[in-house]
């Protein structure tokens, strides 16, 4: 056996999975959903498949079921799954228990919920290892200040001292596989490792896995939803929807030459086609030097900051986490009154406290948030979350109020029996479409979206893009769109602001700030948004100017 | 680095103060509201005006109420409770036995009662919605829903005149042995387990169930610890503080509210000590019943803020 599989090379083998799950819609009886329809893969030693899809491919699902787990009720029902030359499944508990850290390791999406935050850092990277016994406490120890030294984390000898909330998100993700590598398994499960992250921090935490997983000869399972990053460190890579196989080929096959109309359709996801319009004669909201600061502190988090919105225009603010973009929208509507500064609106100033602007402006100013389900109600209907603003505003009740969502409805796109609905019976998508609706009752000049398409899949997302662009036209409404995602600002702005530790610094028509030369920061903005091309990686980092500041 | 920390816990000591002299106001008021004073009380329905008008001047009790109040306040800051009414004795004195009494009792109810409760939800975590779990949570809510004096009267009736295992009264003396000491808290201590058992069981077992949806104890069970280790490293030091609150308020109940229990067993603690003197309207001994009373309240809720203050690694390290 030992000697097959060491000529073969062959790691794991699964064979026909089928993994169900029993859901309870309310108010039925509880029935049985198929997650993953009999998939089949095979690993070598040392390769690296990337498993992407959207949300409910099932991914996430097959890529867990190389450790027997299954998360929540979720059962696997059928197939085989052959790690090491034996089914796994036929292990039970204890075997899970054994192979789990230690022939194969996990490495979760956001590793800052991961970390326990109770325990110091080391503690937790060898914890596998001494539970399995592979490695005395000191040497695991060295075996992980060794790790933390490949994945170029800063002072790798003390970092291990640390509590999880003492490191950066970046960090911990590098921690993290850290911790995954530790106990030498023949496998690691790479659960979107980097989506959480900032593209700056993303590219560098990338290239870190990358090359851990070149010098360890580990294989990998790399699960992801975007294709330009899975086709940077995968050697295959497999297309699944809806918990069915849809293409399975090699890294270059599937981006450049992908068979299914499916697969096309992700390739070319990000491109849509969007005229720049001049700006106009007068801004309609300008923001003029703003300087604003949580509580009393003298940290300031906004920085002089001044920018322009035209009418029917789109202004974007680009940046990553923390650089101030969502305290500038908070700035405008005045959740967070600026200390210095003045917002205008139609040549008059706003009021810089919530409190005191009147109804009507108010209005004018619209939001749309990054997690369209926590921003509802989840005990009203769509009809009631849309109708809201239309009593609020406008007094307009009854069947004319009715009348207005089905019209609001239309123009999102969703059909009149949608009124009727709960926020929890609607995807993710339509969660969002529900939002824009809500906004645009109040007709209002401006709407902010803040990371309105960041939670969803990139075909959906696309889906949102073209609808607020067609909303628009038609409304002639102004967009301030923040967002870390460059992609969709190419496909959406008018102008650009981009924003570094709260000051804005590049700020223009979307043609002039995407045009060389740049300054530093943009610069490495720009180069670190993943393209679909092999090899992009190396040369993205080698042409970098500055580190980013996730690091 | 430990400068965060310790001004949260400035805070909380001079907030618990700042509420100990409200509570003291309180008291005081409450006391005063009630009608007759003490001069009628203690002279009796037969005294003349002249009489009480003597005694009022005697006692002070015709200046202004504020100044009382500080003249008693001042009184329980020096350690002077004043003088018990019925009996004319001191009260300090009478308490002070008392006092300890009550805290022997409560502090071996809560040596069996705290460690039990978490245990217990330990395991009920760890087989939840098992049978294990339902026998625990139901046995644990029977034994709490039950009125305390019925599970009094029942522990009474099988140990001490059934079975005759411990005694039904709990007396206690100075000198007393140790040993016998403890057979004559046993029963008394028994029902106010079985009392305060529940609450802190179930509030183990819903704060660790909280924590146990948490992406950090999947990550422990991707390592492949067994669930018990899950629970005990990964789920219970992240579920510490609102235990900790809850086992605080089952403390404080066991020092404040156990009138009944000392009753039925007839045990000479503070609760004993406090329904005698309601009974005579003895107003010198609530007050200062009452004051102790709150001031063990506010202080072990003060424990229980200042031990989640130090539980949480985000203020003991911070960035």
């Amino acid at each position: 056996m030992a000697d097959t599989k060491a000529k073969s090379g062959l790691l794991l083998d699964i064979r026909n999975l089928r993994i169900e799950a029993t859901v309870f819609p309310p108010g039925e009886p509880p029935k049985n959903i198929v997650l993953v329809h009999d998939v089949s893969l095979t690993l070598e030693k040392g390769k690296v498949l990337g498993l992407i899809g959207e949300s409910g491919a099932g991914k996430s699902t097959i890529g867990l079921s190389s450790m027997g787990y299954g998360r929540g009720g979720v059962r696997i029902t059928g197939g085989e799954v052959i790690l090491n030359g034996r089914d796994i499944l036929k292990g039970g508990k204890d075997g899970f228990r054994k192979l789990r850290g230690r022939e194969v390791c996990y490495v979760a999406q956001s590793a800052a919920a991961a970390f326990n935050p109770a325990h110091r850092l080391m503690d937790q990277v060898v914890e596998a290892t001494l539970l399995h016994g592979t490695a005395t406490r000191a040497e695991a120890e060295k075996r992980a200040v060794a790790l933390f030294k490949k994945l170029s984390l800063p002072n790798p000898e003390t970092i291990g001292e640390r509590f999880p909330h003492q490191v950066s998100g970046g960090q911990l993700q590098r921690v993290m596989t850290a911790m995954a590598l530790c106990s030498e398994p023949d496998l690691i499960v790479f659960d979107e490792p980097t989506t959480a992250l900032d593209v700056t921090t993303q590219i560098d935490v990338l290239a870190a896995i990358k090359d851990a997983i070149r010098d360890t000869h580990v294989a990998a399972l790399y699960i992801t939803h975007d294709l330009a990053v899975v086709a940077q460190v995968s050697d295959e890579i497999m297309v699944l929807r809806h918990g069915r196989l849809v293409e399975w080929g090699g890294t270059r096959q599937i981006i450049k030459e992908p068979r299914q109309e499916y697969t096309n359709a992700l390739v070319s996801v990000h491109e849509i086609e969007h005229q720049e319009q001049k700006p106009g004669t007068s801004p309609f909201l300008s923001v003029k030097n703003v300087t604003a600061a949580y509580g009393r502190s003298d940290i300031k988090v906004l920085k002089n900051v001044s920018v322009d919105i035209y009418p029917g225009q789109t202004l974007a603010v680009v940046g990553e986490s923390g650089s101030g973009k969502s305290t500038l929208a908070r700035a405008i509507t005045g959740l967070l009154p600026p200390e210095q500064g003045t917002v205008t609106f139609d040549g008059r100033p706003l009021a810089n406290r919530l409190a005191d602007r009147p109804k009507e402006d108010l209005r004018q100013l619209q939001m749309i948030y990054q997690m369209a389900d926590v921003a509802m109600n989840p005990r009203q209907t769509v009809g009631t979350i849309i109708g809201r603003p239309l009593e609020f505003y406008f007094g307009i009740r009854g069947r004319e109020r009715d009348r207005r969502v089905a019209e609001l409805l239309d123009k999102i796109e969703m059909g009149k029996g949608f009124s009727d609905r709960y926020p929890a019976e609607l995807s993710g998508g339509q969660k969002q479409r529900v939002c824009i609706a809500r906004s645009l009752a109040a007709k209002p000049k401006l709407i902010i979206c803040d990371e309105v398409t960041s939670a969803l899949d990139p075909l959906v997302a696309n889906g949102i893009l073209k609808l607020l662009l067609e909303l628009q036209k038609e409304e002639n409404v102004a967009y301030l769109f923040i967002t870390h995602d460059l992609a969709t600002v190419k496909s959406i702005a008018d102008s650009i602001a981009v924003m570094y530790r709260g000051e804005v610094v590049r700020y223009g028509p979307k043609s002039q700030v995407l045009s060389p030369p740049f300054d530093a920061y943009t610069d490495l903005l720009l180069s670190s948004v993943p393209e679909m091309e092999i090899g992009w990686l190396e040369k993205a980092i080698k042409g970098r100017r500055m580190a980013s500041a996730g690091n | 680095m430990s400068s965060p920390i310790l001004k949260l816990v400035a805070q909380r000591v001079a907030l618990g103060i700042l509420l100990l002299l409200a509570v003291s106001v309180l008291i005081f008021a409450g006391t005063q509201i009630l009608p007759g004073d003490v001069a009628q009380a203690i002279l009796g329905q037969s005294a003349t005006p002249e009489s009480l008008a003597n005694l009022r001047e005697q006692l002070g009790l015709n200046d202004p109420a504020y100044i009382r109040y500080f003249r008693w306040l001042g009184g329980v800051l020096t350690g002077d409770l004043g003088t018990a009414m019925s009996s004319g004795q001191d009260i300090a004195t009478s308490i002070k036995g008392r006092l300890w009494n009550t805290l022997f009792l409560a502090f071996w109810a809560a040596i069996v009662a705290v460690p039990l409760a978490i245990i217990l939800g330990l395991i009920a975590v760890r087989y939840r919605n098992g049978w294990v779990d339902k026998l625990i949570s139901g046995l644990a809510l029977a034994s709490t829903s039950f009125p305390e004096f019925f599970i009094g009267y029942v522990l009474v009736y099988f140990f001490a005149v059934k079975w005759q295992i411990f005694p039904g009264i709990s007396t206690v003396y100075d000198g007393m042995p140790f040993g016998e000491r403890m057979q004559a808290i046993a029963l008394p201590a028994a029902a106010l387990t079985l009392v305060v058992l529940a609450h802190m069981m179930r509030m183990t077992r819903a704060a660790i169930l909280n924590v146990m949806q948490s992406a950090y104890v999947e990550t422990a069970e991707l390592k492949g610890l067994s669930a018990f280790n899950v629970i005990r490293k990964h789920a219970f030091p992240n579920a510490i503080a609102p235990i900790i609150n809850v086992v605080m308020l089952n403390l404080a109940y066991l020092i404040v509210g156990v009138v009944v229990v000392e009753v039925i067993f007839v045990y000479p603690g503070m609760g004993q000590y406090l329904v005698d003197h309601v009974t005579k309207r003895d107003v010198p001994v609530v007050q200062a019943v009452g004051l102790i009373f709150a001031a063990v309240y506010i202080s072990l809720n003060i424990i229980a803020d200042i031990a989640a203050i130090v539980a949480n690694p985000r203020l003991r390290h911070p960035k």
